[in-house]
């Protein structure tokens, strides 16, 4: 019988649950994250433009480049400062 | 498997001994002497014969008793009261024999003083499978057990942790002598591994440098790789998660390419190099199996690149008139290092004809341009990789590898016009507004220039990078190897 060692980090990625959807954006404040890709701010301006519209309160972000992770102090603002994220893959 | 159960007798003289030392030979008609005057048990660990003049020597091949009692010279005689050892002496000595089997005249006609023999069970292969035996190995990693049918390659494949190449396995015995090849804790934590952050250990490294065929002594260079890759200003997810093609590419320098036979001359990119292969694939393997990192998952890439596999070359010091790449870090010659630099495989610069400095710095010039897209500037950090008969040129003229850089970021200055989108026939470049500037291809810093390669041939290379060099993504990073 043949016994090796794990090579793996030994832990089951345990899946977190997803928060529920809120049924509808009024009243909420909606943050849009550019993550740097070009492009992106296309997409943003424009369902920007579309929330406002709507009456509904919108902030924007922006990560420091696309390569890395956003920073901690970003993700902080963020969850401190609205209800829901959107942020827009683009290229 | 239960670890072995080992009788010793509570009270009187144990001697552990093997036919193959002469002081044990030389010592056993005292041993059939005490056996007449006391209580004495004697494990012989070769020759269960041995000694003949002894009615019953305990058959000790196993090393069970050996190992239990620390036994690291033969012959060892220990003197054990009420289950506990109260004296042991080893070699011959007749004063401490006397001494610690409390009876006189002992080898009357054999020489006060003979040294013994190094005992079986401290051997460094039998030591490794007696600490597997008895549970002492001090490795944490989970054990992982195959059915009898089972074939080890083919279930570890099963697993998804190959890199699609046949590993070895990493069995307990593999990973303790690889882990001989360094100083450090196997308990230590290097730094946490990308994509999944997980605590990577210098035991995980062992394991993963096993799998990917290196020699023990190879660890220290694959700790010191993965050091530098965990860098945060490596990047090392980014790198990972990116759709371009790049991964870590190493370049070694210092005594440690000789001492483990590295390869810095011809072929010194290619296949056929042990060290250069495996030290290469223990950091991609170590990314897949410990970060969790594996490709169409966190590792995005479209295309990829074979040296993804592995990228890991040494550079030709002493063929090279110029300073060595781990200088551009600071580190003096002789100091053994890792570089690690986000790369992709190797675009060829061909020139067989220029013979003075200027042309072939052009000619290098011209082809660094291209990388990525003639479009793009700056389009992403590059390592030069000069052969031997290009140096020669610069060499002969008298120019410095930092002159060499110079010139070459001078000539890769792009005129502004050239780049505008729809130029060339090109729709790729940028708005009109660069016109009438310049532009460079390359950030400062962000071209490196490595000396490799075989005596023959005028075929220099680039290793193109990733397009988020610099601090705002992938950044060279050098990590000197110990011990």
């Amino acid at each position: 019988m043949t016994v090796i060692m794990d090579p793996t980090a030994e832990q089951s990625p345990t899946s977190r649950e997803r928060l529920a959807r809120p049924d509808q954006l009024q009243g909420l404040t909606v943050g849009l994250l550019d993550i740097s890709k070009p492009r992106g701010n296309i997409f943003l301006d424009r369902l920007d433009a579309l929330l406002t519209e709507r009456g509904i309160v919108v902030k924007r972000y922006m990560k420091p480049t696309v390569a890395k992770p956003a920073p901690l102090p970003l993700r902080q603002q963020i969850v401190g400062e609205v209800n829901v994220v959107i942020e827009g893959l683009a290229d | 498997m239960s670890i072995p159960h080992v009788t010793l007798p509570a009270d009187g003289l144990i001697a552990v001994v093997k036919r193959d030392c002469p002081t044990c030979v030389l010592t056993a008609p005292v041993l059939a002497e005490l056996a007449t005057r006391t209580n004495l048990t004697v494990f012989t660990q070769d020759d269960p014969a041995f000694p003949e003049a002894i009615a019953r020597p305990i058959d000790d091949s196993a090393l069970n008793a050996s190992h239990s009692l620390n036994i690291d010279i033969v012959p060892t005689l220990i003197r054990r009261e009420g289950g506990r050892e109260i004296a042991r002496t080893y070699g011959w000595d007749r004063a401490e024999w006397e001494r610690v089997s409390g009876q006189d005249r002992l080898g009357d006609a054999l020489p006060a003083m003979r040294p013994g023999c190094g005992a079986l069970n401290v051997e460094p292969a039998r030591l490794e499978d007696l600490l597997i035996r008895f549970e002492q190995t001090g490795l944490n990693a989970r054990k992982i057990e195959f059915g009898e049918d089972e074939d080890e390659i083919e279930a570890i494949y099963e697993r998804g942790w190959t890199d699609g190449l046949p590993v070895v396995p990493p069995t307990q015995r593999r990973v303790l002598r690889m882990l001989g090849g360094t100083t450090r804790d196997p308990k230590e934590v290097i730094g946490l591994c990308p994509p999944n952050l997980v605590p990577l250990t210098v035991e995980k490294v062992a394991i993963n440098a096993v799998m990917a065929g290196c020699k023990p002594e190879y660890l220290p260079v694959v700790l010191a790789a993965v050091e530098a890759v965990l860098d945060p200003a490596f990047a090392m997810h980014g790198v990972l998660a990116t759709t371009m093609f790049v991964g870590p590419v190493l370049v070694v320098n210092g005594p440690i390419r000789r001492q483990i036979s590295m390869n810095a001359r011809g072929n010194a990119l290619g296949q056929g190099n042990r060290a250069n292969a495996t030290i290469g694939r223990a950091v991609q393997l170590i990314i897949r199996n410990v970060g969790g990192g594996r490709p169409q998952e966190v590792d995005r890439a479209t295309l990829g690149n074979p040296g993804k596999y592995t990228y890991c070359f040494a550079e030709d010091e002493e063929g090279s008139s110029w300073e060595p790449l781990s200088s551009d870090f600071g580190l003096a010659r002789g100091v053994s290092s890792v570089t690690v630099f986000a790369g992709f495989g190797l675009q060829g610069v061909v020139d067989q004809k220029s013979r003075t400095p200027e042309s072939l710095a052009r000619s290098m010039a011209e082809s660094l341009k291209a990388i990525h897209n003639v479009k793009l500037a700056p389009a992403c950090d590059a390592m030069l990789v000069v052969c031997p008969e290009h140096e020669r040129t610069f060499r002969q003229a008298g120019w410095s590898k930092q002159r060499l850089l110079d010139e070459l970021m001078q000539l890769c200055e792009i005129p502004g016009d050239s780049l505008v989108r729809g130029v060339k026939g090109i729709d790729e470049g940028y708005p009109e507004s660069v016109a009438g500037s310049t532009r460079n291809k390359f950030r400062p810093g962000g071209l490196l220039i490595v000396r490799a390669g075989g005596g023959a041939g005028m075929f220099s290379g680039i290793i193109g990078g990733w397009s988020s060099g610099g601090a705002a993504g992938s950044l060279p990073v050098n990590r000197e190897v110990k011990s």
